[in-house]
């Protein structure tokens, strides 16, 4: 399983850690029912801390994410796609929203913000 | 089972010009505890206390849940030591320690010292006094871990190890908490090693416990402001811990820095450091 910590990002570790296994159970690679690293691996994997990969996990299984099951491992759980889907839009939404004041004040048109995104998608192929 | 391996209950200790008082920490199973704090702040006394090689202390040292001073010999089969001051003599080979050693523990592993030898590329058969200080330490290191304990107790067990040597000896760090059986306390003052893997940091100032946390807890919560004057002047004394007065500007450590930043709005309140911690800390005013 591939994250990647910043350590200068501000970011609280347990946070990023959060997002990215959500990111990967919503784009689906990491599956339904597939086993997790163990608190231990994970920390050595990420040279963190077991608190903090253990914090990771236990909001992960807060919000649905995954299941602990006791003895065996952490699995990913069957989520509702849509909902996780919903909750991604609404942060895309918010960004970009910022982004839209941003044009605003400074009197960009709709065009040459769709010009800009237009290049950012072009740019991630 | 027991939550706790290493308990440290009131350890009060005093010379003439030095003083342990009062000091007070858990380690709980399964975890690195680092222990940080200045030259001279009492993290040897403390450690060497626990160990009962200083004598004399008022105070209560329970290691597996067991009182170590009436139970010794079985506590040590079980906890690997690293002091900072080394104690193997200098004429001995690695070679020698394994001879040696095997006699002393029962559960000494020969083979897993050998092959910690060979992780760490020291020779069997040199003499220690021909080793430098990283290989010294590293040899320390392999020796205090080959016979499968469960506490590790480490005084300094980084210094003097260059950042290539320091980053393999916490993998070997990390590799020995995957069993959640064992637990690490080492003592430090390059605090950029804990930040990464430790769990709880105690930090002991002029022989007395200034916090004992994990460390997310603080890395995550604590923040440094920076300000001036005029802003300072509006902070109100209960919301923050210590301050520190620069030719051009304030640093003010606070507990909590998304509450300090609802309430006061100020724009600059950096992460905080386990560096910028000590040093304000000790520094720092109120």
């Amino acid at each position: 399983m591939e994250i990647i910590i910043s350590n200068s990002s501000g970011v609280p570790i347990y946070e990023q850690i959060i997002e990215q296994i959500k990111s990967k159970i919503v784009a689906n690679e990491l599956t339904p029912g597939q086993l997790l690293p163990s608190i231990r691996n994970l920390a050595k994997d990420l040279r963190c801390s077991v608190i903090t990969t253990k914090n990771a996990y236990d909001e992960l299984e807060r919000q649905g994410y995954v299941k602990t099951i006791p003895a065996k491992g952490v699995y990913v759980n069957e989520i509702n796609r849509d909902l996780a889907r919903e909750e991604q839009l609404k942060k895309i939404e918010k960004i970009l929203d910022s982004a839209v004041v941003l044009a605003k004040i400074n009197n960009l048109s709709r065009k040459e913000i769709d010009d800009i995104l237009d290049i950012l998608y072009e740019e991630d192929k | 089972m027991m939550k706790n391996i290493l308990e440290v209950n009131g350890l009060t200790k005093k010379y003439d010009n030095f003083e342990l008082k009062n000091v007070s920490f858990n380690l709980p199973r399964g975890m690195i505890m680092g222990f940080i704090g200045e030259n001279g702040a009492g993290k040897t006394t403390t450690i060497k206390s626990i160990l009962d090689i200083i004598k004399d202390y008022s105070g209560k040292v329970k290691i597996f849940n067991l009182d170590y001073r009436s139970h010794e010999a079985e506590i040590k089969e079980e906890i690997g030591v690293v002091l900072d001051d080394m104690f193997f003599p200098e004429i001995l080979t690695a070679q020698d320690i394994d001879n040696v050693m095997r006699g002393i523990y029962k559960n000494w592993d020969s083979n897993l010292f050998n092959n910690y030898l060979k992780d760490f590329d020291l020779p069997r058969n040199k003499q220690i006094k021909t080793l430098s200080k990283g290989m010294h330490k590293k040899l320390e290191i392999a020796t205090a871990l080959a016979h499968h304990p469960k506490l590790l107790i480490l005084d300094e067990p980084t210094s003097g190890l260059d950042p290539v040597a320091r980053s393999e000896v916490i993998d070997i760090f990390q590799d020995f908490i995957q069993n959640d059986d064992c637990s690490i306390l080492f003592s430090t003052h390059i605090t950029t090693d804990l930040e990464q893997i430790a769990d709880y940091i105690t930090f002991i100032n002029d022989g007395e416990i200034v916090l004992s946390k994990t460390k997310d807890e603080l890395l995550d919560e604590y923040g440094i402001v920076k300000c001036h004057e005029e802003e300072f002047n509006k902070i109100s004394k209960k919301d923050y811990v210590k301050y520190k007065k620069n030719k051009c500007e304030y640093e003010v450590l606070v507990e909590n820095k998304r509450e300090f930043k609802k309430k006061y709005k100020f724009e600059v309140i950096d992460k905080m450091t386990l560096d910028d911690l000590m040093v304000l800390m000790i520094k720092g005013e109120k």
